[in-house]
């Protein structure tokens, strides 16, 4: 373990901006990728197609 | 019925299975490509929380990067599949365009848009890594400004196949743009070898083995694997998206979805 509080893992040494940010980037998008998937499949299901003009 | 021809029967029947070409029907691939990419999204969630566990807790300070180096966990892994998943794009698009198996396009297709994702994150983490460590966000490096045209290539490959509205020649258009820039990717990997960059040399590398303390090469490796596995399920269940889109009217995709048509049944009042 390379941490002694909470507080020093966020902080990460000074750079908590620039690590978190590369981090929090990265679950976004692949989380926004996967939810959108579920949706495209939702939308392309014979049911999903149904509720469509 | 004899128990030789038993036998003959079932031997012909699973070497009937295990024909690989049978796969490249959509209806028999819909359904394994269904349960692969849970498998593989199931790995991916295993591998990238033992990966970013070892990484952003386990791993020790850097004593030249202090923890700004810890943004190595998500930017190499990032960077790599940048790179993999457009040669395995440009294979799919090059198998596709001379056997003309659509299955093999539509990979390519699929994974486009997950590679111009990871190249994102790969440009968007450097600029968060270059700012502490370089003290810019961009420069115009060799590696740098390769991995951005990377990115135009994946954007080209989306917008071109999107502007033409003939499927089979969508996917041939798209397949000769990929092939083309595939040059591009050898050139984004040497590009620290061949030009003086300010990027640093590779850490880890085929030849020369790490340069990397071991706690920090394992979490590395892990969370890369871990996109890998998570590139496989996503682009499958792409796959299965457009399959469902382009043959929705089919029987197997009813059959596949486990909805039966509805069946109207006509009353005398109409009701």
């Amino acid at each position: 373990m390379a941490w002694n509080s909470l507080s020093e893992f966020f902080a990460m040494g000074g750079y908590g901006l620039y690590v978190w940010g590369s981090v929090g980037a990265t679950a976004v998008l692949m989380a926004g990728e996967v939810l959108g998937l579920a949706a495209r499949r939702r939308a392309a299901l014979p049911s999903g197609r149904r509720k469509r003009p | 019925m004899n128990k030789r021809s038993n036998a003959g029967r079932y031997a012909g029947r699973a070497a009937r299975r295990l024909r690989w070409s049978t796969l490249a029907a959509p209806s028999a691939f819909f359904p394994v490509a269904g349960k692969l990419a849970w498998v593989f999204a199931l790995a991916a969630a295993v591998l990238i929380a033992a990966g970013a566990w070892i990484g952003f807790v386990l791993a020790p300070t850097d004593h030249q990067q202090g923890d700004a180096y810890r943004i190595i966990f998500v930017h190499v892994p990032a960077a790599w599949m940048s790179m993999v998943i457009y040669l395995a794009m440009a294979f799919w698009a090059a198998v596709g365009l001379v056997f003309h198996t659509r299955l093999a396009s539509m990979l390519a297709s699929a994974l486009a848009p997950t590679g111009a994702l990871f190249t994102v994150l790969a440009l968007w983490t450097g600029a968060l890594w270059g700012k502490p460590t370089w003290g810019a966000w961009w420069v115009w490096d060799a590696r740098l400004t390769s991995e951005l045209i990377l990115l135009f290539l994946y954007l080209g490959f989306i917008a071109l196949q999107g502007a033409i509205g003939d499927v089979r020649r969508a996917d041939r258009a798209g397949a000769l743009l990929a092939l083309v820039g595939v040059i591009n990717v050898p050139i984004i990997y040497f590009s620290v070898r061949w030009w003086n960059t300010l990027h640093q040399g590779a850490s880890v590398s085929l030849s020369g083995g790490s340069s990397m303390a071991a706690t920090m090469l394992v979490g590395m490796l892990l969370c890369a694997l871990g996109f890998w596995a998570y590139s496989i399920a996503v682009a499958l269940a792409r796959v299965r998206c457009m399959l469902l889109e382009r043959e929705g009217d089919a029987e197997w995709v009813r059959r596949a979805a486990g909805t039966k048509p509805k069946v109207r049944i006509a009353t005398p009042l109409g009701a």
